[in-house]
């Protein structure tokens, strides 16, 4: 069910942001597709009746009162910035728009 | 004076509570032992000497003015892996894309640790991010197994379990999302846990796969694993999938095991862990060790789980899925590494092009894999099927354990293998995790502890025993009374001093 | 770069074309807190100081749902007459963007908190519309952007961007309509009274500050046209952010005009974002996505499902106050006003106001009167919504309250109210920074009296001869002294004494 092509390798590194090589990609599709091809074994038994499992523990409604706990100061906040300016983390242009 | 190094966590904490030694004492003479051998090692990616003096200073000053110890391992030092977050110390999760970070906040295991009086002697070597099973994947170097420095200490708490076998600290933090402490712990002679899903906070746990990753005690004996459990373990607000009920009683059931009496205990042996793709010592080993717990009173049966071989591949679904997700904060924005910030570039191209450069093959590999397994179109018959699968392992592990108290099967198929040899061949290398990767799917409690060595290679084997959800006591009941019953293994190490890089 | 765009007549438009409406309305809650993390929801503050690790998605940090918004998003499905999910969790959107902090949003997906309700909405001329509800789930904000370079604050030309998370976090609402169907000419209007009355509601239920000027609450309008006589969906478009009631209604309007030309010259809409060009109400393409957005949703696996009991449902539905609607119905009956007076009061929006001011203590007609003429006037000249400026009913109530008492006369209240209006406080703030107390003091009344009257001693005579009309003369000289702050009344009663008339 696999056979993942070398162009969706190059998709897939692009929505992860991946700026991969060339070189990566011939690697990455080998590797890829022989283990999507292993893991595609769970196809095996998983039939339709099985409800999945999202969390290992069996809780629910855990909730935080909404009370206000301290935060951490500017310069912690910007203390691992790349770079910072005006109290902001300062980043390269943004091409692409808001979601 | 006896080598303070070659003492448990128990003993070392006894003499200092008692004011024979200061954990000053304690915490320079594992210091030097690092400083003497770690070069030939490459445990720690971090040493704080300073942290560490000044955290076994007040616990000594606490003692000297008559407090009792806030822990019963007060004083003791300990080598933390390095995917827990420590205000003002370097957290590198064995990646370059956070070469440079300190963190603004301590995990709470950390703090734990901390408000424990436990001595932080620093940061150990991991595979990046936790991805691997060998600690070859860490951006600083592998890690070099203390039995034999050809061959891989484990992974991804490679750092961790080979701090412990050459004599760095007495005891250790790992993570396990598929078997990180323990294969780890199995290919060093060592005792690892992972204790259930939600029984120590993963807050400052820096996440790679969220359903699965679990922080435990790594330690040279059970009883020390108990006592670092107890410290670690408990409810924390902080952390939303935190169990919020008492620990187990682990120590009581440590110590419980060691009087050396199984009687009444019914062990399971997992029918599927044996046979093709098992190492012939391994696998004899292992029969011993099950021997072993017989002769300690234990009512042995196999049990069949015929969904765990579905364990390997729903993990690879599962783990790099989560992955992919948790990953995407290293974009060079906020923290971490950026490259190509030359004015030329926009914001995108940097997060792609510092990614790249930041991440190692491994993690680009499951970021990729996990990226295609959540894609519409293919979601449901990967990532979707994989949690399926995790129904299934747990309806096993739920009809096994009305059978039975324990499950035990071998912590992982092979000894140690050689630093190099599986690099190459992903497959190759999760086969490592194949006995492991159940109980994290599962969110149950499991735990590797020595069981000899393996008969041709005269490497360490584990036996890995399980037990239901909330129940990590068993664990330690039963693995303190075969370690009783195995006797010493790590007094036939190696020594690693005058031993070069 | 302006080109010329086609734009069909609007009475041809809906001559040809049916539109089809979907809104979808964020809503920033105004809970202490933000929705994973302590730290304090509030608009604006100095740059990155309401942040944490959660917030800022550093490594290791985790989130945790606050209990509160849970509540408000419940109650506020309940009062869109949503059905409450009995078992729902979070998923994330994996999407990479500066301003989202962990690259992924964590937001509902297929599992919203409530679903399938309706809102009654009333258009200008009384005609009650229902508007279906497909869901309202919850989600956090992103951090905000600034651009600096090129351009001002827009993002072409920007030479790199500063990032304040602030914001990031914040719990929002999104509230989705099912398509709206069958409006016909008055489909923007719909779309504005849809929106004003979940704004109404959302502030009667006090769960918002609904401000959409400070983008509390937000608007993005997915419009289609089908030819009449047909049923399937055209291709739509999404006009996104924008931010005040007559934008709504503006952008939807355009939306049409502009498709309806498309279509009309054989051409095909393009299913793409646009933005709302706030100075000549038109709509401009986005950048254009060189591939669909995959947003890999998946279970968010660091949050455990909610699953609202019934009871939990029943006591929240107890506490939704009387909603807007409601108490149109019951201020019409109480303060005895016509169906006419009632719209007027409703469609300048004044009518919650006025209800409100009047909860707080005032007479009717006094609130009426503010809002309807002195305060819409305001509005009107500030270009804002009458709910958008920066005084709330509680204001207007204690205005009132101090003319009525005597504190403050017409004049002065107004003067307070421009105060509050421009950010100075609370009215006794103002008052009291402004020094706008009436002279009430007789003495001094008296000092600036006896002035007066001396300084127009023929004035005076004419009053002492029976000229009581004369004594304005004094009264405006009194009040000039006194800067207007004297009341007028006090002050004729005064010169009367005075000469003794």
């Amino acid at each position: 069910m696999s056979n993942i092509s070398r162009d969706e390798v190059a998709h897939l590194a692009k929505l992860a942001r991946l700026a991969v090589t060339e070189k990566e990609l011939d690697v990455f599709a080998g590797q890829l597709d022989q283990i999507l091809d292993a893991v595609a074994k769970v196809g095996e038994v998983a039939a339709d009746d099985i409800p999945p499992t999202s969390h290992a523990v069996p809780l629910t409604n855990v909730f935080r009162a909404d009370e206000i706990r301290p935060s951490l100061s500017q310069e912690q906040a910007l203390s691992g910035a790349p770079a910072a300016e005006e109290g902001r983390f300062r980043v390269p242009r943004i091409l692409g728009e808001e979601q | 004076m006896t080598d303070l190094t070659r003492l448990t966590a128990s003993e070392l904490a006894a003499k200092i509570h008692k004011q024979e030694i200061t954990s000053v004492e304690a915490t320079k003479a594992h210091l030097d032992r690092i400083a003497e051998v770690d070069g030939a090692v490459n445990a720690f990616l971090h040493v704080d000497t300073e942290g560490a003096l000044a955290a076994a200073r007040k616990v000594d000053g606490d003692l000297a003015e008559g407090r009792e110890p806030v822990s019963p391992i007060a004083g003791v030092p300990l080598a933390l892996k390095d995917v827990l977050t420590t205000k003002g110390v370097p957290t590198t999760c064995g990646s370059k894309t956070l070469e440079n970070w300190l963190p603004p906040y301590d995990a709470t295991v950390t703090r734990r640790l901390r408000e424990a009086g436990v001595v932080i002697l620093g940061k150990t070597n991991m595979d990046e991010f936790a991805m691997g099973s060998s600690t070859e994947n860490s951006a600083y170097g592998p890690t070099r197994n203390p039995w034999d420095r050809e061959r891989i200490p484990g992974g991804s708490g490679g750092g961790s379990s080979a701090s412990l076998a050459a004599f760095e600290a007495p005891l250790a933090i790992g993570t396990d999302t598929g078997g990180s402490i323990r294969q780890p712990a199995a290919v060093t002679g060592t005792v690892g846990v992972k204790p259930t899903y939600g029984g120590v906070s993963r807050y400052g746990l820096v996440a790679f796969s969220s359903s699965l990753d679990q922080a435990g005690p790594c330690a040279r004996s059970v009883l020390d694993a108990a006592l670092l459990h107890e410290v670690i373990a408990g409810h924390d607000p902080m952390d939303s999938t935190s169990i919020d009920a008492p620990v187990p009683p682990v120590v009581t059931a440590a110590r419980a095991g060691l009087k050396g009496d199984l009687t009444g205990v019914k062990v399971g042996v997992v029918a599927e862990f044996s046979g093709e793709g098992y190492q012939p010592g391994v696998q004899r080993s292992f029969e011993a060790a099950v021997a072993q717990l017989k002769d300690l009173g234990a009512e042995v049966v196999e049990v069949s789980c015929p969904n765990f071989t579905y364990a390997l591949p729903a993990y690879y679904l599962i783990a790099p899925s989560e992955c992919s997700s948790n990953l995407a904060r290293f974009d060079a924005m906020r923290y971490g590494l950026r490259v190509a910030d030359d004015g030329t570039h926009s914001a995108e191209e940097v997060m792609s092009l510092t990614r790249e450069a930041g991440f190692g093959a491994e993690v680009k590999r499951r970021i990729m894999l996990g990226t295609y397994a959540l894609s519409s179109g293919y979601y449901d018959a990967y990532y979707g099927s994989a949690q399926k699968v995790r129904t299934l392992i747990t309806r096993d592990f739920s009809a096994a354990f009305e059978k039975v108290d324990v499950l035990v099967s071998p912590t992982t198929p092979t000894t140690a293998f050689k630093i190099g040899e599986r690099v190459d061949d992903p497959l190759a290398m999760y086969l490592a995790d194949l006995c492991t990767i159940p109980a994290n799917l599962a969110g149950n409690a499991a735990m590797s502890v020595p069981s000899g060595l393996s008969d041709e290679d005269g490497l360490p084997v584990g036996l890995q025993i399980m037990a239901p959800a909330l129940a990590d006591d068993r664990l330690y009941r039963v693995g303190a009374a075969y370690e009783v019953a195995r006797g010493p293994l790590l007094d036939r190490i190696p020594e690693l001093k005058g031993v070069s890089a | 770069m302006t080109a010329v765009v086609d734009l069909m007549d609007y009475a041809e438009v809906v001559e040809r074309y049916d539109p089809v409406l979907g809104l979808e309305v964020h809503v920033e809650l105004s809970t202490k807190t933000k929705m994973f993390c302590g730290c304090p929801n509030l608009f604006g503050g100095e740059p990155n100081t309401h942040v944490c690790p959660t917030c800022l998605g550093l490594p290791g940090a985790l989130p945790v749902v606050n209990g509160r918004a849970v509540e408000s998003a419940i109650r506020i499905g309940l009062a869109l007459n949503c059905e409450i999910a009995e078992w729902c969790r979070f998923a994330r959107k994996n999407y990479f963007y500066p301003d989202m902090p962990k690259n992924f949003q964590t937001s509902q997906y297929d599992e919203p908190i409530a679903f399938n309700g309706h809102l009654d909405v009333v258009l200008d001329d009384g005609e009650v519309v229902r508007v279906d509800i497909e869901r309202a789930h919850m989600e956090e904000d992103t951090g905000k952007s600034l651009h600096v370079g090129g351009a001002t604050g827009r993002i072409h030309g920007a030479e790199h961007s500063l990032l304040d998370y602030n914001r990031a976090g914040v719990p929002l609402i999104e509230i989705v309509t099912k398509p709206i169907v069958g409006m016909g000419e008055r489909a923007p209007e719909v779309a504005r009274a849809y929106v004003a009355a979940l704004r109404d509601l959302l502030r009667a239920m006090d769960v918002s500050d609904v401000r959409m000027d400070q983008g509390s609450l937000r608007c993005d309008a997915n419009v289609s046209l089908m030819p009449k006589g047909t049923s399937e969906f055209g291709t739509r478009t999404e006009t996104k952010n924008v931010n005040s009631l007559r934008s709504v209604e503006r952008a939807v309007r355009y939306e049409m005009t502009r498709q309806a030309a498309v279509l009309a010259s054989g051409g095909t809409v393009t299913q793409e974002t646009r933005h709302f060009q706030e100075a000549d109400g038109s709509t401009s393409a986005g950048r254009t996505k060189e591939t669909a957005e995959d947003y890999r949703y998946f279970p968010e696996p660091d949050l455990v499902p909610i699953a609202p009991s019934r009871e939990w449902v029943e006591e929240l539905r107890a506490t939704i106050p009387e909603l807007p609607w409601e108490r149109r119905k019951r201020i019409q009956a109480e303060w005895n006003l016509t169906d006419e007076e009632l719209r007027d009061l409703v469609n300048t929006g004044a009518a919650d106001l006025v209800a409100a001011t009047v909860d707080a203590g005032a007479e009717p007609g006094e609130a009426r009167s503010w809002w309807v003429q002195y305060l819409t006037q305001q509005a009107n000249t500030r270009d804002v919504e009458l709910a958008d400026l920066a005084i709330t009913p509680v204001h207007v109530a204690r205005v009132i309250e101090l003319v009525k008492s005597g504190e403050l006369t017409n004049k002065l209240a107004r003067e307070v109210v421009q105060g509050v209006l421009a950010g100075e406080g609370e009215p006794d703030e103002v008052v009291a920074n402004r020094g706008l107390k009436v002279v009430s003091d007789d003495s001094a009344l008296l000092t600036a009296v006896d002035e007066a009257l001396a300084a127009q001693p023929d004035v005076a005579e004419k009053i002492r001869g029976g000229k009581v009309q004369a004594a304005g003369a004094i009264v405006g000289a009194v009040m000039k002294a006194t800067k207007g702050q004297a009341d007028a009344k006090r002050v004729r009663e005064l010169i009367l004494e005075r000469v003794g008339a």
